[in-house]
């Protein structure tokens, strides 16, 4: 009871666990990055002879319903998660900053595109997307922009609040009675601003773009069947559940891994931001 | 009667942040307690209410009041002790009320704690008419963010009298507040000590606050007290080097003056803290003596005294 | 406080019409001629010849809009293609499902998100509070549907406890028992919602503990249990009340996965089977229906903040 009491005398824990997140996203991207070197099979190679194979010998985490090895479509699948991950969060970034900016800056503007942003924000969020693949049709980058669409509305909302705090600092508005174009104030001011929270952004985008990648590509709405991803491995898995219950285990935890580490690091990210960072001594 | 003997406050597995503080405070006085952030006014104020953070804690010296020694009990605790209490407000009224709770519910609560027979609303009322809130029944009902910063303050002395305190501990209580919001809650806390013959501890780095208000001063360096006088005294004849350079500070409206002037150099960070006087480094008198050894208190007239080896007035003994 | 809750319902109202036109627009995104994009191909060309003239067709976009809104003001909104009935009709049939399912999984959420996040700030900084933390924030990157799976294999196939799909209603045989039924899928639901409301309230409290008030309370004298519970606690809440209206978002969304795993014959599986059937009368007068709801519990929402924190000024 006393901890919570005097929660703001406390300094920040260490976190060990974060490291070891980060570690892991290392892995995906050497998985990504080293793909062929590192698996065993191709990962469309069938071979019917073995099919459902539990792990063990040459195929250490088993084989599917195709005979495929599981470890090398797991290592493949890591680019197609970074590829979402990466177009989800750039898709978001360079769409929502400009909006929320512009709000910012030009409030008559700013409210027609907020009204905008709020009727986006009003579907719910797999709802919305599922509506975009439905006009777009399926497949990966329609996916990224279904699943950006989502993440372009929350970034455009935090980038508008932050941009209009900015625009109150008082340093802001000494730059404007200098004579500062708007232009200057913004690529100097703001913007490097905000640089720290769109970090912490971009990690809980890119986590949450896994799962709801993993969603569309389970759903049979994301990826198509040919590309190895973890959430597509998972869907065709379904029903051999019971009796190959590996099949189940490895996409999904990679899955849950990737967002994870994504969600430690960004949560560490914040923590470094956060102006409690003050001394434990006050006055 | 509060009395602090040698109260030691230290970081756990850190440095120390009051060093050795002796001072008392009878009923019905005044006592202003003067330094630049980071004295350790304010660490010296919560540990008299028991309301320091795990992270700091008193290692050394007590607390005593009217006898009994409270040193190392929280508010919580102490709420039985029958040889008085201790109340305190704080600086910021505006943040210092709970937002969703009533007024009167506030101070009911207060009263609940420390009187439990009593009726709270009846002495609710009496506690606003004391604080000189006007339209007390109404005001019961309403919520903070309802009332400006100099009612706030008031209704922050109103709980703090509900325990019925023999001594209140203001820390900066009017720093937040507008200048003739000031002088009235000033003018307050002098009413409520002579009425209530309560001891009142004012912290503050606003001399002219001090000038006006207290009965006698001490003055705090480095984790340390460095002089103690009734208030006259001090400001027509500080002994201590320090106290001189913060009356030199203060801007002289009669002057031409463009320069203001300052003390040079800047406080000590605690831990940080050079051997002998700890104002050495900043004052102009110092000499080698100064910087080794300890400070003697020395003793001026008409009770005055200070930690100093060379005081600026030559007629003290030791 | 009328004036508020007046503005606000202006608001929400303001919403779901500029939504409902994104909706409407849906149809008329679709590659293809709305008339077949909603018939099918295998139409007759008297259906064709009616629909035209129902929805207006060869009317400006803008009376094909008031037409549309019109009708779903009036409860029509349009046949399924795949049903041969109304929408609403099969909306209706999938409502029991999902509503139930939602109300049971929100149970779960309440239950254990807020408790224990509340308990690990009253833990703050020991291994507890970190692992806890820990522990839910590892929940809050699960997929649902995995979880589901893996609640399948071990409680249903496995060891047999709870049903593995379906979802007879509890008006026919078996009554209430029947909402066993919806007891795994729910809790698949529930994980990750319930972590982040978890962490949201040990947060809030943290915050919440750090203000001055805080400490004026335990200067009065009150013992530090019911400074947490009474000045703590009622003020951390209050951030997660608002964010209610976001979980049931949420809910929605993933509750469309989770009905597909459990084959749970809801709004949500209704909704994934429309799309792969190109059945878009139905996905579109789902997809109005949900939004509607969502305004309303964040309107809903909204108003009760304004019961609870007395400093919410109109906006």
């Amino acid at each position: 009871m006393r901890q919570l009491l005097f929660a703001w005398s406390r300094p920040v824990m260490t976190r060990p666990l974060t490291t070891i997140g980060v570690g892991f996203l290392i892995l995906i991207v050497l998985f990504a990055a080293l793909s062929p070197l590192i698996a065993p099979y191709a990962p469309d190679q069938i071979d019917p002879a073995n099919r459902l194979l539990p792990p063990g010998g040459p195929h250490i985490l088993g084989t599917d319903h195709f005979g495929r090895d599981t470890f090398s479509r797991i290592v493949y699948g890591a680019r197609l998660a970074l590829l979402i991950g990466v177009g989800v969060v750039v898709f978001a970034l360079a769409s929502g900053v400009p909006i929320g900016v512009l709000s910012a800056l030009y409030p008559a503007l700013g409210r027609v595109l907020m009204r905008m942003v709020d009727v986006l924000m009003s579907f719910p969020s797999l709802l919305l997307a599922l509506g975009l693949i439905v006009i777009l049709g399926q497949g990966v980058f329609n996916a990224i922009l279904a699943i950006g669409l989502i993440y372009l509305t929350t970034t455009a909302r935090i980038v508008y609040g932050v941009a209009l705090r900015l625009k109150a600092e008082p340093y802001v508005e000494a730059a404007r009675s200098a004579g500062a174009g708007t232009w200057w104030i913004v690529t100097r001011h703001i913007l490097p601003n905000m640089i720290s929270p769109l970090l912490v952004q971009a990690s809980f985008i890119f986590a949450f773009a896994q799962l709801g990648a993993a969603s569309l590509d389970f759903l049979g709405l994301g990826a198509p069947p040919d590309i190895p991803s973890w959430g597509n491995m998972l869907a065709e898995s379904r029903i051999y559940i019971t009796r190959a219950s590996w099949l189940l285990l490895w996409p999904g935890l990679m899955i849950v891994l990737t967002a994870f580490s994504l969600n430690l690091v960004g949560d560490a990210l914040r923590d470094r931001m956060d102006p409690r960072f003050r001394e434990m001594i006050r006055r | 009667m509060l009395s602090v003997e040698n109260l030691v406050v230290t970081v756990r597995h850190g440095p120390e942040i009051v060093r050795g503080v002796s001072f008392a405070i009878e009923p019905g006085e005044i006592l202003g307690l003067v330094g630049e952030s980071g004295s350790g006014k304010s660490m010296t104020s919560l540990a008299l209410m028991g309301l320091l953070p795990p992270t700091l804690s008193v290692t050394g010296g007590s607390v005593t009041l009217d006898g009994a020694d409270i040193t190392h009990l929280q508010p919580h605790e102490r709420v039985r002790q029958k040889n008085g209490k201790v109340a305190m407000i704080f600086q910021e009224p505006m943040t210092s009320l709970n937002p969703v709770l009533r007024i009167g519910e506030q101070i009911a609560e207060a009263i609940r704690v420390h009187d439990p027979g009593t009726p709270p609303e009846p002495r609710a009322r009496e506690l606003l008419d004391m604080v000189r809130i006007p339209d007390a029944a109404h005001q019961l009902d309403a919520y903070p963010h309802q009332l400006s910063g100099g009612m706030r303050q008031r209704v922050m002395i109103a709980i703090a009298l509900a325990c019925r305190p023999q001594v209140l501990i203001a820390d900066e209580p009017t720093t937040a507040l507008d200048v003739t919001v000031q002088l009235q809650v000033l003018g307050l806390i002098r009413d409520l000590c002579d009425r209530l013959h309560m001891g009142v501890l004012f912290i503050t780095h606003d001399l002219g606050v001090v000038a006006q208000l207290s009965d006698r001063v001490a003055v705090m360096y480095a984790g340390k007290l460095v002089e103690t006088a009734d208030v006259g005294p001090l400001f027509r004849a500080p002994l201590h080097p320090y106290t001189q350079g913060l009356m030199d500070c203060l801007p002289d409206p009669t002057s031409d003056a463009v320069d203001m002037a300052t003390i040079r150099g800047s406080a000590p960070r605690p831990g940080d803290i050079p051997d002998g006087c700890p104002f050495a480094p900043r004052c102009d008198r110092a000499t080698a003596t100064c910087r080794t050894g300890p400070v003697p208190w020395v003793q001026g007239p008409d009770g005055q005294t200070a930690a100093c080896h060379f005081p600026l007035n030559t007629k003290v003994s030791a | 406080m009328g004036r508020y809750v007046i503005k606000r319902t202006g608001a929400a109202i303001a919403t779901l019409i500029a939504a409902s036109i994104v909706i409407f627009a849906f149809i008329h995104l679709i590659p293809g001629d709305p008339v077949y994009v909603i018939l099918g191909d295998g139409a007759t060309p008297e259906q064709v010849a009616a629909l035209r003239e129902r929805m207006g067709l060869d009317e400006p976009l803008v009376f094909q809009y008031l037409i549309w809104a019109g009708n779903a003001l009036q409860g029509d909104l349009g046949q399924s293609i795949f049903f041969e009935t109304p929408v609403t009709q099969v909306i209706a049939e999938g409502a029991e499902t999902s509503i139930l399912l939602a109300t049971i999984t929100m149970f779960w959420i309440v239950l254990f998100g807020i408790p224990i996040g509340i308990f690990a700030a009253i833990r703050q900084g020991t291994w507890v509070d970190q692992g806890l933390s820990g522990l839910a924030m590892l929940a809050a990157s699960v997929p649902t549907f995995w979880v589901g799976l893996y609640l399948i294999l071990i409680f249903a196939a496995g060891l047999g406890w709870f049903p593995s799909s379906g979802y007879p209603s509890i008006f026919e045989e078996g009554g209430l028992a029947n909402l066993r039924y919806l007891i795994l899928p729910s809790i698949a639901l529930a994980a990750p919602n319930a972590a982040l409301i978890l962490r949201l309230t040990r947060a809030s409290m943290l915050d919440v503990a750090r203000e001055d008030y805080i400490r004026t309370a335990r200067a009065k004298g009150i013992r530090p249990y019911r400074v947490v519970m009474r000045h703590i606690l009622r003020n951390a809440l209050l951030a997660v009340v608002s964010a209610f209206g976001f979980t049931f978002a949420a809910l929605i969304s993933e509750a469309v996965v989770t009905e597909t795993v459990f084959a749970l014959p809801g709004i949500g599986r209704t909704v994934v089977q429309s799309i792969l059937r190109r059945d878009y009368p139905v996905i579109q007068g789902v997809i109005l229906i949900t939004v509607c709801l969502y305004l309303v519990i964040n309107l809903l929402v909204d108003l009760s903040y304004r019961l609870l924190d007395p400093r919410v000024e109109l906006e």
